[in-house]
């Protein structure tokens, strides 16, 4: 089968954000080791928002969310984040939905 | 705001809107608040829209709606790796005077349907979050606190049509917060084409659309669905798997979709686009089973928020409109005879879905979700031994013909065994009775 590669950060790279500038919507709760519900956020984030630090622990930029609410939903029963909406008229604005 | 509403809609979706525009144009003052710079700004769908429910809120929608094609053929493929297998239906009955189906854009839709809105005499405020509902001592909902100084408001009744994510909903104990196993994720891209490439590429006239709608190998063992929908300039393509699947199988959407996206039988049908947007929504999938309470004092809940979707024929957007309207009809009624807006007299809410389509088809499907999740041999086992059989009679290669039966046969009895195979038919046959 061939090889694909894609880069999230270019299929975001078209949508319109209205980012609120230092108020992240998303916030991870400090850890040493993530839980298996917070890693697999790095892998089915559909905006790759969430990534691994150099020591192992998983932090999220979420300037590219797309307010799906996966993460919240598979970390519920961890706490492993806290969530909300972006301030009103914030965040994604879908051009087409 | 001091005054009291006569009603709040939190969400300018598709419920929220058709609830906000039935009450308001019955004369009651109705606040609505959204979350996005304008409605349809946080909203994602193929996006289908079913003529027959928003034909029971605004009759002409037709004149002046933001319409991309009136659908007349439906092809139905289930995909194995390089091939697919699968059926058509075309209709000319489609062409008709008020057609039953069009392809939409969601964002733009809504801006049309907010219009409508605030026309027929709502108070629509955008960027503004509902943040959690006001109860009075006797626990009953009298309005809502939002993320704007000074932002409380109040209202006789406040109707939650906060989309699938149900946020306030769950975080004021009226429902659950959504299971992993109860929700697909889907990721959705917007391919831009000159309207006459997308005719003659899927074989259409000019207002007509094609809708594409595929199962199988695409979703790599997980349960899910994939589609392409033609727009007038546009194809909208997405594919969707249970979030419990993605995590199980930890395989990246995008991924996903890109995979998809170069299927030897999508591949051609993309050709040349240009991807202008890339898009990810959660569907209820739960069926019957995730639906919650869904009226209480001084609340009622419609749409998505409600989870009603109707996964085997991926109905959501008639659900949500349908059920706004019923919601805003049962309002109507209780104001007009005086009565409060308390569990008593709202459950007429919950009746009148019950005798809809809305109630009767979720409950028609319940059993499907659970069937589904414990067979996922229906996505991968399934499309390949079709696409074999299928490529084993259409080869001809100097073998017999009863020799090829045989071989397909044996195909699907050493894959499935005739156990499997009858518990197979079993299973889907009480799915969907």
């Amino acid at each position: 089968m061939q090889e694909i590669h894609i880069k999230v950060e270019e299929k975001l790279y078209q949508n319109r954000y209205m980012v609120d500038e230092g108020r992240p919507h998303i916030s991870v709760k400090p850890h040493t080791q993530p839980t298996e519900a917070l890693a697999s956020l790095v892998k089915i984030c559909p905006a790759g928002c969430y990534s691994r630090t150099e020591t192992g622990q998983v932090e999220i930029a979420p300037d590219g969310c797309l307010e799906c609410g996966t993460c919240r939903i598979v970390c519920a029963a961890t706490g492993d984040i806290e969530w909300n909406y972006p301030r009103g008229g914030y965040g994604i604005l879908f051009k087409f939905g | 705001m001091s005054e009291t509403f006569d009603a709040i809609v939190i969400g300018a979706g598709p419920s929220g809107n058709a609830c906000a525009y039935v009450m308001a144009k019955a004369g009651l003052n109705v606040l609505q608040i959204e979350r996005g710079e304008y409605s349809g700004s946080k909203n994602v769908q193929g996006a289908i829209l079913y003529a027959d429910a928003l034909e029971r809120i605004i009759p002409d929608f037709r004149e002046d709606a933001p319409l991309e094609r009136h659908i007349v053929e439906q092809r139905m493929w289930i995909l194995d790796d390089k091939a697919h297998v699968g059926g058509h239906y075309r209709s000319d009955a489609f062409n008709e005077e008020r057609p039953n189906r069009y392809t939409i854009i969601r964002a733009q839709f809504d801006k049309w349907f907010s219009r409508k809105v605030r026309e027929a005499g709502a108070l629509v405020v955008c960027e503004t979050t509902v943040t959690e509902l006001i109860k009075d001592g006797k626990g009953k909902v009298i309005g809502v606190r939002t993320d704007r100084e000074d932002g409380d408001v109040y209202a006789d009744v406040v109707v939650m049509a906060d989309g699938v994510n149900a946020l306030v909903a769950s975080r004021s104990g009226i429902k659950k917060e959504v299971t992993p196993d109860a929700v697909a994720l889907a990721v959705k891209e917007m391919h831009f084409l000159p309207q006459d490439v997308i005719e003659s590429r899927f074989n259409i006239g000019e207002e007509e659309g094609v809708v594409i709608e595929v199962a199988g190998s695409v979703t790599v063992g997980m349960v899910g669905t994939a589609f392409l929908y033609t727009n007038k300039e546009s194809i909208a393509v997405g594919i969707g798997c249970l979030v419990s699947d993605f995590t199980e199988a930890q395989v990246r959407p995008a991924f996903l979709l890109e995979k998809f996206k170069n299927h030897p039988s999508i591949k051609p049908l993309l050709a040349g686009s240009e991807v202008k947007e890339y898009a990810a929504h959660l569907i209820p999938e739960g069926g019957l089973n995730a639906v919650p309470q869904l009226f209480g004092d001084g609340w009622m809940i419609v749409g998505d928020a409600a989870q009603f979707v109707n996964a085997v024929h991926r109905e959501g957007s008639n659900m949500a409109m349908t059920s706004g309207r019923l919601a805003a009809e049962t309002v109507i009624a209780a104001k007009k005879a005086g009565k409060p807006m308390v569990s008593s007299v709202l459950v007429a809410y919950k009746k009148a879905l019950e005798d809809s389509f809305v109630l009767k088809d979720l409950h028609k499907y319940r059993r499907l979700p659970k069937v589904l999740h414990n067979n996922k041999h229906f996505f991968t086992d399934y499309p390949r031994l079709l696409s074999q059989a299928a490529e084993t009679m259409l080869r001809v290669d100097g073998e017999d013909k009863r020799s090829k039966e045989k071989k397909i046969t044996k195909a699907f009895r050493s894959t499935r065994r005739l156990g499997g195979l009858l518990g197979d038919v079993f299973n889907l046959a009480r799915a969907f009775r």
